[in-house]
């Protein structure tokens, strides 16, 4: 009962974050939106019993990229775009991806959804292991080749977004 | 009240996704823009940990923290790009940027 309450209330707050990060006309006001949109999202990995990628949705996102995002906005003067038209006449477009993709979901429902038995959880884990231990065990052994690499990615990302950056090389 | 499953978790996955491709299609402020598709992946995680939870095994926990990863890569490269692009033309709108067209 209190897990559909909440669930809900954090799907409420995703998407109505989403939908008025997407339709305001202040960049800062779609940034705050934004925030509430992704804590939603953090919210929703509690209810799923991934408490590590909850900490980790919070503190990388809320605390990490939001941030980066509101200093380049404060860094870009956007006030001459605020005063400007806010959308592409790219409705069309987006009105026929979106239509596939409700397709998609439809098709899903009237094919796929007995397919893959959804809808009951299965057991709970007997796993003794806290949730951070287990992601970590996994992380560490069976994924340390794709670990390492995303280490890789991100020192390229630093390097790229300093050499983008800087005004002369 | 019915009981929360995958497929309620699947749906709001869906139209988180929707609402990220709305962004990117029709908004012309770039910033915006890189808003949404951080809108795009989060849906995609959002499926993960619902599977995840669903098959009881870690798996989509530990792929999820590799589409954050990538999350940040892109958000720090966009926004120098924006950056770059700001300095050279002082603008932020998709549809200015038009040099290669003819």
């Amino acid at each position: 009962m209190l897990d559909t309450v909440l669930f809900y209330l954090f799907a409420t707050l995703t998407l109505g974050g989403a939908i008025l990060t997407i339709t305001r006309r202040n960049t800062v006001h779609s940034a705050i939106w934004l925030i509430t949109s992704l804590l939603g999202v953090a919210g929703l990995y509690l209810l799923q019993q991934a408490e590590f990628l909850a900490g980790v949705q919070v503190i990388l996102y809320v605390g990490g990229i939001m941030v980066l995002f509101l200093f380049v906005i404060m860094l870009v003067n956007l006030e001459q775009a605020a005063k400007e038209k806010q959308f592409t006449g790219q409705k069309w477009v987006a009105l026929a991806v979106v239509a596939a993709l409700v397709l998609q979901g439809l098709w899903f429902v009237a094919e796929g959804a007995g397919r893959f038995k959804l809808g009951s959880p299965s057991a709970p884990s007997t796993e003794t292991l806290g949730n951070s231990e287990q992601v970590s065990r996994v992380l560490f052994s069976q994924y340390l080749l794709p670990f390492e690499l995303a280490s890789i990615l991100l020192l390229v990302a630093i390097i790229g977004a300093v050499v983008m950056a800087k005004k002369r090389i | 009240m019915h009981p929360v499953t995958t497929v309620h978790y699947l749906f709001l996955s869906a139209a988180l996704l929707i609402v990220g491709t709305i962004g990117v299609l029709t908004r012309r402020n770039i910033v915006v823009i890189l808003m949404s598709i951080e809108l795009i992946l989060n849906a995609v995680n959002i499926n993960l940990i619902a599977f995840s939870h669903q098959l009881a095994n870690v798996h989509g926990q530990v792929f999820a923290i590799f589409v954050i990863t990538d999350a940040a890569a892109e958000a720090a490269v966009g926004l120098g790009i924006l950056i770059a692009l700001f300095r050279n033309k002082e603008t932020v709108n998709a549809d200015e940027v038009d040099i290669l067209k003819w």
